[in-house]
């Protein structure tokens, strides 16, 4: 028989810091260099090499910190975790075991039942490792290649507490915090790049049940999707060991995409011990409280704020401003154009609509959209004028979009001026109730649909360049008037 | 007496005087080296040919022209650094030690790298995978260690100097056993960029030289802050041959009685309380005072020691560089074989207790514990620092011994009773010698000082060897043949 | 006391083979070790911090500047083994 259960997850988020140069060397951390290109005698872990601490990663672990509502602990400490592996050059990884930079935060999401604090355990800072090529496969392969450009690369680990109800909850949280990185600009959270990666802690209790059941711990999640599949998978599958009476061993599993499941990689009695213990190469850090208001300072408005603002400086809907400041340089762009134009509800309409659309039809970061947002104001101006039609601003919008000109410009180059002159525009109101009779009697008979009909029809002869306004005016006017 | 006999400061006086040339000079040691390096065995490697190369150029800087041996231990771009291991046989480093660097900037002229215990780990240089070292003075004898090779170099005249490094006592003790002068500067005063760490917590370079002049001139060259060293210090850089003054007047030295009870050779004791009583008569107040944590210093030190070094250890796998076992079905069995045949013995017990104290069932009981006993030892001796200048003990129990005579791990490591306090402590102490045995075997004498004391140790040192004058006495190797 | 069995998960903890009679011997070394280091604990250290750093630094930076990396070819000089640019090594499972 079925009982009721209460998932617990825990989340182990490792993000690259945006740095330029590596964690204890001068190498580049960029991606995409051709393999062992950013190597040097210290991140190959030649022997007799030392680290040096990149001051950049201490400053954006406690502006992550920061911004995660961390306290920034005023001792911490690197320490050597000790494991062999190919991709690991000193065979030892530089991390913070028990004196981590940042403690005790909080992610807030939205749930169904609202508002959910998730608590932060800990942020610390490590140093990435290789990466490895099997020729083949991992279990058919003769041989393995190793890349060390990846090594050194700095990280920040986050670890939240156990308070992860549902995979549902666990994606919330991973969106919201990958947001609130990008937002602060401490990394570019790039799941396929490998910037952003999770790992997961779950088990299942009995609903009431006070001890926590065994976890098992997944990896190899390489989108937010495939840590709530895994997530889903993982605890039916607990579920379905416990209901039969079976008992959920504590090890590691690995996800599978293709194959839509988690994999026992290893259990319990063969995890390592890391040996930790302080790294003499590193000296400790004092952080102190000018630096943390430092960074405090520096610390650019978080989504969640920033959404609240434009509730209440732009009197948005929520909904409004969750959409616009879902990424701060949309935020920023939405902020740009109504510093020009002030219906703010307008520009929002115009971003939240044609905009996205075209920037995912186009596949285009916002950082690459041609259009100044001063642009898309002027655009507004040109309709509130009556220069152009609402329907006519939609081309001129696309236009400006894709090539980045003036709309001015644009309208002009395509003559797409709206037809503001009276008696040219009677001329054609004239042409349309001679040639649609009918509509013109429906009209008469009080059947408003009809006169839509009719505008229809003149904007048609023009183009759509008539003034809507205008046109439904005159139309009244002669059919009252026959 | 050639010139590969005579100290560097000598040396300096007569190429600046233009009475002899810097080839003549380069000739002289690899001669020495001709002659005798099949009976010591002091290098590794010899780069007399890179030497003759080097001398072409207009050589500049304070140690101009001067022929000096490196500790193989310490990385040299495009000569092979072995750690006198088979692990690294063949590897050949692209970077120089800030050392080295700092050596070539001088204008020295290097002679090659010298043998040590396999990764510094032994006080006999017998655990090299390539040779043994022996005793100039008598080759029966090992030179001690870990820095045995750099020791007999320049004992056998087969370098002016050498650079060795210390992180038990590894530059004094060899010193002492070779009847020269070594000194082991303040932790963080000589850049360890370069040097293949044992224990990165006590590990440091220095000189071993024929006398206390040589070892303040090539501290001058080799200390300062370095960047790239996170646990080089940041001061106001120091001329130490400033501190070369016979003056030893009002001087407060400590000591320790457990030394003293710890010698195990009279003829130590003997020597060291005569060069106590001549400091008297000079001025010096000498009392005695108590250590009780000593007794504890080696067992702090090697649970400390091999801790850092089964960590320090493990980049040797046969990946990146070095040797790599032929046989290897998957990469576990690769790293397991290569290491299995690719390190000594002695490095392999060290890396298991020190894998053995790491880890997560001990790492509280040993290693923890060990850190606050440092804590204590620390304590004690900065509390006798702030009532005495100096502390001066004998630098070994007893005279060089035999080859192949101590063949128990524990015996030889409770020998370094006499030397670790330093490295546990972080402070400085020079060797120098003090007298010679019914053998004929050198006997050293140990000056430490507090922290970045190191002028401090340098004066006291230069002082007492004014007044023990021990002359030139050097070993008569090619008579002994 | 360690028995021949745990220093072989020494021995593998540390990714070193051992020979049967190697490890026999490295037991008993390690436990007369052991036994000699043992006597730490008679050393009251209650209330003392342990000593991490031997000399008192703190908060050593470099600048987040980037520099040339070593070129490729110096990189994998002295790889045992190396193919397409990079460090090849056996298999990883099996």
């Amino acid at each position: 028989m079925s009982r009721e259960y209460e998932i617990v997850i825990g989340l182990e988020v490792h993000a690259q810091l945006a740095t330029e140069s590596k964690i204890f060397c001068n190498c580049s951390t960029q991606f995409g260099a051709e393999p062992n290109q950013h190597t040097c005698p210290i991140c190959l872990g030649l022997p007799g090499t030392l680290p040096v601490l990149n001051k950049k990663v201490v400053d954006y672990a406690i502006m992550a910190g920061l911004a995660l509502n961390c306290t920034i602990n005023g001792y911490s400490k690197f320490d050597r975790k000790n494991y062999f592996y190919p991709d690991l050059p000193k065979a030892y990884q530089i991390s913070q075991n028990d004196f981590p930079i940042c403690s005790d935060g909080f992610i807030e999401i939205d749930t169904e039942e609202g508002v959910k604090r998730i608590g932060i355990n800990r942020i610390h800072m490590e140093e990435d490792a290789g990466k490895l090529v099997h020729e083949g496969s991992i279990d058919q392969a003769t041989a393995s290649l190793v890349d060390y450009n990846r090594t050194g690369i700095p990280l920040i680990e986050i670890v939240s507490e156990p308070d992860i109800r549902t995979p549902a909850e666990a994606r919330a949280y991973l969106t919201q915090l990958k947001q609130i990185l990008e937002y602060i600009g401490v990394s570019d959270c790039n799941m396929e790049e490998g910037s952003l990666r999770c790992d997961a802690n779950v088990s299942i209790r009995p609903l009431g049940q006070k001890e926590f059941g065994t976890k098992t711990e997944l990896k190899n999640m390489n989108s937010f999707r495939a840590v709530e599949r895994a997530l889903e998978y993982e605890v039916e599958r607990q579920k379905k060991v416990l209901e039969e009476g079976g008992e959920v061993i504590q090890e590691t599993r690995t996800w599978d995409d293709s194959l839509n499941k988690t994999i026992s990689m290893r259990s319990k009695e063969e995890a390592a011990d890391y040996r930790y213990f302080p790294d003499p190469d590193l000296p400790p850090l004092q952080v102190d409280k000018e630096w943390v208001e430092r960074i405090l300072a520096s610390l650019p408005e978080l989504p969640r704020e920033k959404q609240e603002r434009f509730v209440r400086e732009y009197a948005l809907p929520e909904y409004d401003a969750g959409v616009l400041t879902d990424s701060r340089p949309l935020a920023d762009y939405f902020e740009a154009c109504v510093a020009e134009y002030s219906d703010a509800k307008a520009v929002s309409n115009w971003i939240m609509g044609d905009f996205l659309r075209l920037l995912r039809e186009e596949n285009l970061e916002i950082e690459e959209v041609k259009m100044a947002p001063a642009n898309l104001a002027r655009m507004l101006q040109l309709m509130d004028k009556g220069v152009i039609s609402s329907k006519i601003a939609k081309t001129v919008f696309e236009e400006m979009f894709k090539t980045g000109k003036d709309p001015e410009k644009i309208v002009e180059e395509k003559g797409l001026v709206q037809i503001s002159d009276a008696s040219q525009l009677e001329e054609i109101v004239l042409k349309v109730i001679e040639a649609n009779p009918s509509a013109v009697e429906d009209v008469k008979n009080g059947k408003d649909r009809a006169i839509g009909f009719l505008v229809g029809q003149v904007m048609k002869e023009t183009r759509g360049k008539a003034n809507p306004g205008m046109v439904n005016q005159i139309l009244k006017d002669k059919i009252n008037s026959l | 007496m050639d010139l590969c006999d005579l100290s560097i400061h000598e040396l300096k006086a007569q190429l600046e005087k233009e009475e002899i040339t810097v080839e003549e000079v380069l000739d002289s040691f690899l001669q020495r080296i001709d002659a005798v390096e099949d009976k010591v065995k002091a290098y590794v490697t010899v780069t007399g040919t890179e030497a003759r190369e080097r001398i072409r150029a207009e050589l500049e800087g304070s140690l101009a022209g001067i022929p000096l041996a490196v500790k193989d231990n310490i990385s040299t771009e495009g000569i092979r650094t072995t750690c006198s291991s088979k692990m690294l046989e063949n590897y050949i480093p692209p970077y120089n030690a800030t050392v080295v660097d700092k050596l070539n900037e001088a204008g020295a002229v290097l002679l090659g790298k010298t043998n040590l215990d396999e990764f510094a780990m032994g006080g006999s240089s017998e655990s090299s995978y390539f040779h043994e070292t022996r005793n100039p003075w008598n080759l029966e004898y090992v030179p001690g260690g870990s820095s045995g090779g750099s020791a007999a170099a320049v004992a056998a005249g087969e370098a002016a100097a050498a650079l060795g490094t210390d992180t038990g006592g590894s530059i004094r003790q060899p010193a002492a056993f070779c009847g020269l002068v070594g000194l082991k500067p303040t932790y963080g005063t000589v850049s360890r960029y370069g040097l293949m760490a044992y224990a990165g917590s006590m590990d440091q370079i220095g000189p071993i030289t024929r006398d206390v002049e040589d070892a303040a001139l090539l501290l001058n060259v080799i200390s300062g802050y370095d960047p790239k060293d996170s646990t080089s210090v940041k001061r106001e850089e120091l001329d130490y041959t400033a501190f070369l003054q016979e003056d030893l007047a009002g001087m407060k030295v400590a000591l320790p009685r457990e030394y003293l009870d710890l010698v195990s050779n009279p003829e130590i004791k003997e020597s060291v309380l005569a060069a106590f009583k001549k400091m008297e008569a000079e001025g010096a107040k000498v009392e005695e005072v108590s250590l009780p944590h000593l007794k504890y210093a080696a067992a702090v030190y090697y649970i400390l020691a091999t801790g850092e070094a089964s960590s320090n250890m493990a980049c040797y796998d046969g990946v990146r560089y070095g040797f790599r076992s032929k046989e290897a079905a998957n990469v576990a069995e690769m790293f397991g074989n290569t290491r299995s045949e690719g390190f000594g013995e002695e490095v392999k017990r060290r890396i298991l207790f020190g894998t053995y104290v790491l880890s997560a069932n001990s790492y509280e009981a040993y290693y923890v514990k060990a850190q606050k006993v440092r804590t204590l030892l620390i304590k004690e001796f900065e509390d006798i620092f702030k009532n005495y200048d100096l502390i001066i003990t004998p630098t070994t129990g007893d005279t060089a011994f035999k080859v192949g005579t101590v063949t128990e791990p524990l015996e030889s490591y409770k020998m370094d009773t006499f030397t670790v306090p330093v490295n546990l402590t972080g402070i400085p102490a020079i060797s120098l010698p003090c007298g010679f045995s019914s053998k004929n075997l050198p006997i050293g004498i140990q000056i430490m000082g507090p922290q970045f004391g190191d002028g401090k140790i340098i004066q006291a040192a230069y002082s007492l060897e004014k007044i023990l004058k021990l002359g030139n006495k050097r070993p008569e190797l090619e008579v002994a043949q | 006391m360690l028995a021949r069995k745990d220093v072989e998960k020494l021995a593998n903890a540390a990714s070193i083979k051992l020979s049967e009679s190697e490890a026999g011997k490295f037991a008993g070394q390690i436990n007369e070790l052991l036994e000699y280091v043992e006597k730490i604990n008679e050393v009251d250290t209650e209330g003392v911090k342990p000593t991490l750093y031997p000399v008192s630094l703190e908060n050593v930076f470099r600048e987040d500047k980037v520099e040339p990396s070593l070129e490729r070819d110096r990189a994998l000089a002295n790889a045992p083994e190396e193919r397409d640019g990079q460090f090849r090594v056996p298999k990883i499972m099996g």
